[in-house]
């Protein structure tokens, strides 16, 4: 026999691939992404997107970063969240287990697909915001946002696999907004953080998706923390959470494989 | 030659449960064997530790002379789960051609979907398929890698007659062609239709492991029951072959792979018989027989 495994790559494109077709499929995954971003910057976004800041910056782009925040949060802590606690309810997992598939290439390949989903998600509302909103700006800043969006995406990724691996399928979703829709507004992707009440603010500053967002406003010069902190933050958050979601993993994997 | 599987001394406890007692069993390549045993016997947990999905609590496993989890040996073996699952919106073909990509060198899409008789359902998603095309698919994956030894963890639960007589016949070619075979199940027709080799699983440990012509001939073939007009003397069955005798008032039942041999000698006895049944008995009847020799084999033993 001339070759005792599978080359990897072919591998990876074969599952990325799979998993792309198959929450392309699920409307409910695939349609929510794209669309609740568009629908929610309608609602706050197309009736300030004329406006200016004092200095001079376009409200509208602000809450372009705000609700690109959203939607690359969304899908990383949903995709991940529901998408594994349904591969688990439908028991995929004891039938790949099974397989010469890898681990790290599932899993690269869940992020590879959820970075490709928040990727066309951010590009369709950058499109909405500048044909729809008549919001302009370089593209450099543009460029710059949607780099920070998914550099900074890693620890909801995190977040999203503890809460994949802890709750059933049944429960994921409703675990998943009772987390996270809270979380995200209080971090101000929704209403600026500065017009939610004081409390809010005061415990906002600690949560992974405010520093989240500060990466977004640091190339409208709108973030209210440097740089280096919001990035710091996030990696302190990625450690805690993805330390969860190893912890919620190893005690699923204990529960079936040992 | 290196054993295709191999269990050495195998235990395997969940926690106060001793699913596997220690068992001993080499697999040689192009081998087809049936493991068979009543529910709760240890079949699926010996696949398991076979396949390397779960570790024994002592002795070991191989697969093809190296650890089971291996990704060399894995990419040898093809696998059929009790409980498995593939993405509900994904269609037959593009979940066998995700498989293929697991694999060194697979077998063309078609053939895997050809021997799994699935041709028609190619571009049905998997969520809409039927229990018994559902089983048929996860052939199609266990076989799409082209591999060398298959797993079959009751396969043909949930089919119905036509399509299981269909997937008996694939599985034959399969075997056919030199490639090694582990399939579990519950019926003793079916072992004794495919494999060379059948081994008697029972609460944990091996035992009988032979040939199916051997193996029914050790088994209790018939049920026997019947009413007595008097209760039965005592000493009526006496050097008869006969197993599992159960005696309600004056209805008698018994397992036995004579039948004849126990009711002419009946007759002869003088015992007069009404309502008379004679069946064929069910695996977990059946194995009355090998299982209480296990028994008092251990007790001998201990």
């Amino acid at each position: 026999m001339s070759v005792a495994v599978a080359p990897v790559l072919p591998m990876l494109f074969a599952q990325t691939r799979a998993q792309l077709l198959n929450y392309v499929r699920i409307p409910a995954f695939s349609l929510t992404s794209l669309a609740l971003p568009l629908v929610f910057y309608t609602f706050f976004g197309l009736p300030n997107a004329g406006k200016h800041f004092p200095d001079g910056t376009s409200v509208g782009l602000y809450l372009m970063c705000s609700f690109g925040a959203y939607a690359v949060s969304s899908v990383m802590v949903f995709s991940f969240g529901i998408g594994v606690a349904n591969a688990r309810g439908l028991k995929l997992d004891l039938l790949q287990r099974a397989t010469p598939l890898p681990a790290p290439v599932a899993i690269l390949a869940n992020v590879i697909m959820a970075v490709i989903f928040a990727l066309v998600a951010l590009v369709v509302l950058i499109f909405y915001v500048v044909v729809v909103g008549g919001v302009h700006f370089p593209v450099e800043i543009g460029l710059e946002i949607v780099g920070l969006l998914l550099i900074g995406a890693l620890p909801l990724i995190g977040m999203g696999m503890a809460i994949g691996y802890t709750s059933g399928p049944n429960a994921a979703p409703a675990v998943a907004n009772l987390i996270y829709l809270p979380m995200a507004f209080a971090s101000g992707m929704f209403v600026p953080v500065g017009d939610l009440p004081d409390f809010i603010q005061k415990v906002a500053k600690y949560l992974p998706t405010y520093h989240y967002a500060q990466l977004a406003y640091t190339p409208v010069h709108h973030a209210d923390e440097p740089l280096r902190w919001a990035l710091l933050w996030s990696a302190v958050w990625a450690v805690i959470l993805f330390a969860a979601a190893i912890r919620a993993y190893r005690r699923d994997a204990l529960r079936k494989f040992s | 030659m290196t054993a295709a599987v191999e269990l050495i001394g195998a235990h395997k406890s969940y926690g106060a449960v001793q699913a596997l007692r220690g068992v001993d069993l080499a697999i040689q390549p192009g081998e087809v064997v049936a493991m068979l045993g009543p529910n709760g016997a240890g079949k699926t947990t010996s696949i398991n530790l076979m396949l390397g999905l779960r570790k024994p609590t002592s002795g070991q496993a191989r697969l093809f002379g190296i650890d089971p989890g291996d990704r060399r040996a894995r990419s040898r073996c093809g696998v059929m789960l009790q409980e498995s699952g593939v993405p509900s919106s994904l269609t037959v073909r593009e979940v066998i051609d995700l498989f293929r990509s697991y694999y060194p060198h697979p077998a063309p899409t078609a053939k895997a979907i050809e021997m799994a008789g699935l041709q028609e359902q190619a571009r049905t998603q998997t969520g809409k398929l039927s229990g018994g095309q559902r089983q048929r698919l996860y052939y199609a994956l266990a076989v799409c890698g082209d591999p060398e030894l298959l797993f079959l963890d009751e396969p043909t639960v949930g089919m119905d007659v036509e399509s299981r007589r269909g997937f008996l016949a694939s599985i034959k070619d399969f075997a056919a062609a030199g490639k090694t075979i582990v399939l579990t199940t519950h019926y003793l027709e079916e072992a004794d239709e495919l494999a060379q080799r059948v081994v008697v699983i029972d609460r944990g440990l091996v035992v009988a492991d032979a040939s199916p012509r051997e193996i029914k001939s050790r088994v209790a073939g018939k049920r026997v029951s019947f009413t007595t007009d008097q209760p039965l003397p005592p000493d009526a069955l006496a050097g008869l072959p006969h197993s599992g005798l159960e005696i309600e008032g004056l209805r008698v039942r018994l397992l036995s792979n004579e039948p004849e041999a126990v009711l002419v000698a009946l007759f002869r006895r003088g015992v007069g018989l009404q309502d008379l049944e004679v069946v064929g008995a069910d695996l977990e009847e059946a194995f009355v027989t090998l299982t209480s020799r296990s028994a008092v084999a251990e007790e001998v033993g201990s």
